[in-house]
């Protein structure tokens, strides 16, 4: 429910929206300027830093040492991406993350569709019914508590690479995850799938054909928790990732905190490598995005 | 697989196939979930509540010592204060960002323009790498501030707020909030979109005020809402690391240092079974907070 009616103010403009939803008495009102105005300065505090790293990025290594991070960059220079490609070894780091990210998102979606499609078609029987629970029960375990023997067994089984870390995440990702599966296959009625077991379909097949087209809305919500947590997460890979060489974009940049700190525009240029797909994608899904946080957050 | 099949009794929605024993199938669709899980989370758990009870450095020999870990816990300064930094920490942000995304929720719902575009710009924090927007505002705090300082005068900002142990924490607040409140200001839109328009319709025609409409009205029907951020906030807070290490790094000296900092750096200092204690505490406090949710949000099940 939530989702439809965040999306429907979403139309493209406001002339969208104005026949649907409220009363015609209602939208009679004035528009409220002093609630847009403060709504744009607010925006300006969300803008700054990230008009910060794009004018640093683009500085000359002698303009962005000034002190003014809000000057604008002249000349225009781009030595700040040549070396921080080279610096971080970019094509590598967004290798892994692209790895660690699309591996974490896929493994998390199948696995938490196929656990509660089990689990809830099987509620009658009892294990079916505790692993619901058991899996459940790890939303109140935070990472750091089980963190250091991690890094131990992970060592331990050659899995301290971003395998390891598509392993874990999917884990930690899992009883959100089934969590909203499960709420979603219950409304999903029993006499969809029998027409197609009539026929003949075994139940691996049903699952495909039937189930998991349509679960797409939830797994889409799934999907974009995992990627977020993915993408951008950098406790988990920094502490499981043994070798520095196979290190995701988030920790690379903490190369820039010790050595090369004065090549502000060489930092910045990096920065913005590091967080421009996820906005990107962003812009190009966010009715998604806004709509799939909303359902996860209200059902979690 | 059989004696589970002859001990559950097939009770409740009886399904017309499987009756007798489960498809095989079913099994292969639980089963690596329940493994994978088992081998990732519940054997490091009880291998960390094991080694709380020993006298483990990480490697080499180890000793059982009872209770020694969690009596020096409650009598070290260090840890105490990771705990007080972190809950005052938390309760701090948990407020600032539920006030502001509150507001920011009312006035997205209201009457604007460009709604479009501000619901875009204000939920892109949501996406950006905390460690990364940690080291932007990093640079922010401790160059662009003190030079904006030196240029007009003001002595107090001449300091970086970073380098300040009284103050760091501010910081902290700051970035945790900037990046937080996308999450909750969204719950908050839905919240506010839930609240049917004729109720304010029906307060309209009886004279209330704009004011009167927000307390009495919008108020207590995102009540549910209200919880919802403020736990799950709360929970996430705790575990606090990635913006506090791009920021301070527990610094300066260990005064902004989180109880997630503490458990990671005991691994790198050699005692291991002493942070796993920690680590325990930690976890229990985890459960009773999110008791406290359930026993909050069941009877809210409106939602």
């Amino acid at each position: 429910m939530s989702t439809q009616t965040l999306l429907t103010p979403e139309a493209p403009t406001s002339r969208g929206a104005r026949g649907r939803g409220l009363s015609s008495r209602f939208r009679m009102e004035r528009v409220n300027w002093p609630a847009t105005v403060l709504l744009l300065l607010c925006a300006v505090t969300v803008l700054l830093p990230l008009y910060v790293t794009l004018s640093m990025a683009f500085k000359s290594t002698g303009q962005a040492v000034d002190g003014n991070p809000f000057s604008l960059p002249a000349p225009l220079s781009f030595d700040g991406f040549v070396q921080a490609w080279k610096l971080t070894t970019f094509p590598v780091g967004a290798g892994v993350s692209l790895f660690v990210t699309a591996g974490t998102v896929i493994l998390t979606i199948v696995l938490s569709a196929f656990t509660s499609y089990a689990i809830v078609r099987n509620w009658d029987r009892k294990v079916f019914r505790y692993s619901f629970f058991y899996l459940l029960a790890a939303m109140f375990i935070p990472f750091p508590v089980v963190a250091l023997p991690q890094i131990q067994l992970t060592g331990l089984v050659h899995l301290d690479n971003p395998v390891g870390v598509i392993l874990l995440a999917s884990m930690f990702q899992l009883s959100f995850s089934v969590l909203l599966f499960t709420a979603f296959l219950r409304s999903i009625p029993l006499e969809l799938e029998e027409s197609a077991r009539i026929d003949g379909a075994s139940t691996w097949s049903t699952f495909w054909r039937i189930i998991f087209p349509l679960l797409a809305p939830m797994s889409a919500t799934v999907g974009i928790f995992a990627f977020l947590y993915a993408w951008n997460d950098f406790m988990m890979p920094s502490l499981i990732i043994s070798d520095p060489a196979l290190q995701t974009l988030p920790v690379r940049q903490n190369l820039f905190q010790t050595q090369f700190s004065n090549n502000y525009n060489v930092s910045f240029a990096s920065y913005l490598m590091a967080m421009a797909p996820a906005i990107v994608a962003y812009l190009f899904t966010q009715r998604w995005v806004m709509a799939g946080v909303t359902q996860g957050a209200v059902k979690g | 697989m059989s004696t589970t099949t002859t001990t559950a009794p097939a009770k409740g929605r009886t399904e017309q196939r499987g009756r007798r024993r489960v498809e095989p199938i079913y099994w292969f669709f639980l089963l690596p979930s329940l493994i994978l899980f088992t081998l990732a989370i519940t054997v490091p758990g009880v291998i960390g509540i094991t080694f709380s009870f020993t006298d483990s450095i990480g490697v080499g020999d180890w000793n059982f010592n009872g209770l020694t870990n969690y009596i020096a816990l409650f009598s070290d300064p260090a840890i105490l204060q990771s705990y007080l930094f972190t809950f005052g920490f938390s309760v701090v942000t948990v407020i600032v960002v539920n006030v502001i995304a509150f507001l920011l929720a009312v006035g997205l719902t209201s009457r604007i323009r460009f709604m479009v575009g501000l619901r875009t710009v204000f939920v892109i924090p949501m996406v950006i790498s905390g460690i990364i927007i940690a080291y932007v505002f990093n640079f922010l705090f401790s160059n662009s501030l003190p030079a904006l300082g030196e240029a007009t005068g003001a002595s107090w900002l001449q300091t970086s707020l970073l380098a300040n142990p009284d103050l760091a924490w501010v910081a902290i607040v700051i970035v945790t909030a900037w990046q937080a409140i996308p999450g909750t200001l969204l719950i908050y839109i839905a919240g506010l979109l839930s609240v049917p328009g004729d109720v304010y319709e029906a307060a309209d025609l009886d004279g209330a005020s704009r004011t009167q409409r927000l307390l009495r009205i919008t108020m207590p029907l995102v009540a549910g809402y209200v919880v919802i951020n403020v736990i799950l906030g709360f929970k996430g807070f705790l575990n606090a690391y990635d913006i506090i290490k791009g920021l301070t790094d527990g610094g300066p000296g260990t005064s902004t240092r989180s109880i997630a900092m503490s458990i990671i750096a005991g691994f790198n200092g050699g005692d291991y079974g002493y942070q796993m204690a920690n680590a325990t505490i930690f976890f229990v406090v985890a459960i009773l907070i999110s008791l406290l949710q359930l026993s909050l949000t069941r009877g809210r099940n409106a939602l």
